[in-house]
């Protein structure tokens, strides 16, 4: 239009963009050093200088743990969506709507299979960047999805967990998840299927009290926060100090809660481990070659 | 005094009967005093029955539409009968049985043998205790890891000597503690709804007052889940909802609307099998009265169950829930 416009503004903002180079560059949430984005995603969001786990989403965590990240995602079932018509400064159906546009996902639990270390696995993973991950009736369903579709398969379930607890837009509906997926944990241990848990930062609340705490094995990523009630509430009601470390993986390490820490590059050949010795009747034994 | 006993305790929605019945009592005063020298009695008795008519109806009127919120403060009334109450009312031989045989033995938690009706039977509940010195030793009913840990093993102990087990609901929540985080809080609520799910011999759970979250699930993933009129069932406080959900503390009977938590929603949304109706004003009034009505309710729940086999129990329990909030 102008010489303004169509001239000098183009030109101002591909100058501004040279000089500052956004998504390139990021600092470490733990140590604030600053870091190549590219590189923090070819080293699986772990820090290169202080080895913190930064949250990582679900689809991440299925390509990694995945052999050559080659994996196939299910159709989750269909649940009634709101049935308590809830509502708070937002519409709950609204919230729903946000977190699918923000997440690409359709809720809170992703479920795919594939081969870990050569052998058939189910995978499921919490999507703490779904409405932080928090359990509502889909996550259910879809949980019992995956221990259906794990006894099908006769493989090993693996979920990994990242919850803010139970979806209180669903009230009670969502404190029913919890012996609804007690129940699927139930089924595969009758079907003599190993269940293997990966805590990841943070898991709490209705999530940690169901299905998180009955895993056969439990593996937990470095300095994830895993609790029932979180600090905020513990704090306010006991008014102490907390103990340095508290509720992180490997103060529950330390009080008998977790079986081990891997740290997030090591996860995939530790999973292959554990699965090929828990489900020996599977044939195609190739021992340790793919471990890191 | 005239009147022994502790004095009734109202709530601030029945104020108005509170005045009327506060009348009353000073009306029987009056006429007692009076009735050996002078005869004045019959006109105040006159007076004492229609106020005792119209406190009656306004109590009924008041609690027949009880606000979300109202029946929070109800549940939570701290003269409703407790978990003891109604063990040591509806059994016989009641033996408390202690401990966890790994840590402790939580108070907030209690259990044992009994005999309900002739029945050998498991009994659990939360015990949130009567007066302050109880209130403490029970820790307000709020149990730590080592209480749910308890209830495993009386749960299995039911299941190995085949007796039912009659659990009774009246919990804010598990203990947010150091303590019991360290000795995994989380854990102990898992593995007791894990048991609960698994026995092969009627679980019958009855929700008294409060049934707070995922430590009143740890013991009532049951064969059928009973509610008292006026009790509660909800994932979280409607005050902790209020503070989270609205950022407003002052939105509590809000949050309390929404998050369906009466016993009449939960009928609704099929999560629970019955009402338990209770007397006018609430348990708290007449604690007998409510209490024999469980006993019924309970008594004949436990006769269809017990003609089912293990199997086919464990099996329809699963469903039970299954079912739910399914399409």
């Amino acid at each position: 239009m102008s010489w303004l416009t169509d001239h000098v503004r183009p030109k101002l903002r591909s100058l501004l963009q040279r000089e500052v180079p956004d998504n390139l560059w990021t600092n470490c949430e733990s140590c604030s050093q600053m870091l190549l984005i590219k590189e923090l995603e070819r080293n699986k969001k772990v820090c290169p200088h202080c080895g913190h786990h930064m949250r990582a989403t679900a689809k991440e965590r299925l390509a990694w743990t995945f052999d050559e990240g080659q994996y196939t995602t299910i159709d989750l079932p269909k649940v009634p969506v709101d049935p308590l018509h809830f509502r708070d400064s937002k519409r709950y159906t609204d919230r729903l709507k946000a977190s699918r546009t923000k997440a690409g996902l359709d809720e809170s639990l992703v479920v795919a299979h594939g081969k870990i270390s050569g052998r058939d696995a189910v995978v499921a993973v919490m999507a703490f960047e779904f409405f932080a991950g928090t359990m509502g009736s889909a996550l259910g369903e879809a949980f019992l999805a995956a221990c259906r579709l794990a006894v099908l398969q006769k493989a090993p379930l693996i979920i990994f967990t990242a919850s803010g607890g139970a979806r209180m837009q669903e009230g009670v509906i969502s404190l029913m998840q919890m012996p609804r997926t007690v129940i699927g944990i139930q089924v595969l241990r009758e079907a003599g299927l190993p269940y293997i848990v990966v805590f990841t930062n943070p898991t709490t609340g209705g999530v940690s009290a169901s299905f998180a705490m009955l895993g056969d094995i439990h593996v937990a990523e470095p300095n994830a926060l895993i609790a029932f009630a979180g600090p905020r509430v513990i704090r306010d009601t006991v008014r102490e100090e907390l103990p340095e470390g508290f509720q992180r993986s490997e103060y529950l390490k330390d009080h008998g809660m977790i079986d081990t820490i891997s740290a997030r590059k090591d996860l995939p050949a530790l999973l292959g481990r554990l699965i090929a010795m828990l489900t020996p009747q599977q044939q195609d034994d190739t021992p340790s070659k793919t471990d890191a | 005094m005239l009147f022994s006993g502790p004095m009734r305790q109202f709530l601030d929605f029945e104020k108005s009967v509170a005045e009327l019945e506060t009348k009353i009592d000073e009306l029987r005063q009056v006429s007692f005093r009076e009735d050996d020298t002078v005869h004045h009695g019959v006109d105040i008795d006159d007076d004492v029955v229609r106020l005792s008519e119209k406190a009656d109806k306004q109590l009924r009127v008041l609690y027949s539409k009880l606000t979300p919120l109202q029946k929070v403060q109800v549940a939570r009334h701290e003269q409703r009968p407790h978990a003891l109450d109604y063990i040591q009312a509806i059994t016989t031989e009641f033996t408390p049985l202690a401990g966890d045989r790994v840590f402790g033995d939580d108070q907030a938690l209690i259990g044992g043998l009994a005999r309900f009706r002739g029945q050998p039977v498991v009994v659990l509940g939360n015990e949130r205790g009567a007066d302050t010195e109880s209130r403490i030793k029970h820790n307000f009913g709020m149990a730590r890891p080592e209480g749910y840990r308890k209830a495993q093993r009386l749960m299995k102990l039911a299941e190995r000597f085949g007796l039912p087990i009659l659990s009774f609901v009246d919990t804010a929540g598990a203990w947010p503690g150091i303590d019991a985080e360290a000795r995994g809080q989380a854990e102990a609520i898992a593995r007791s709804i894990d048991v609960c799910l698994s026995v092969n011999v009627p679980v019958i759970a009855t929700i008294i007052g409060e049934g707070g979250s995922g430590g009143a699930i740890a013991l009532a993933a049951a064969d059928r889940v009973l509610m008292l009129e006026h009790s509660i069932y909800s994932v979280i406080s409607p005050e902790a909802a209020a503070s989270i959900l609205w950022r407003d503390p002052k939105l509590a009977p809000t949050a309390a609307e929404a998050l369906k938590l009466t016993a009449q929603d939960l009928k609704r949304l099929g999560l629970i099998d019955q009402i338990i109706a209770e007397p006018v004003g609430g348990a708290q009034r007449l604690p007998a009265q409510a209490i024999a009505s469980v006993a019924e309710v309970v008594a004949a729940e436990l006769s269809v169950l017990l003609k089912l086999s293990g199997e086919a129990l464990k099996a329809k329990r699963r469903e039970r829930f299954l079912a739910m909030t399914r399409s």
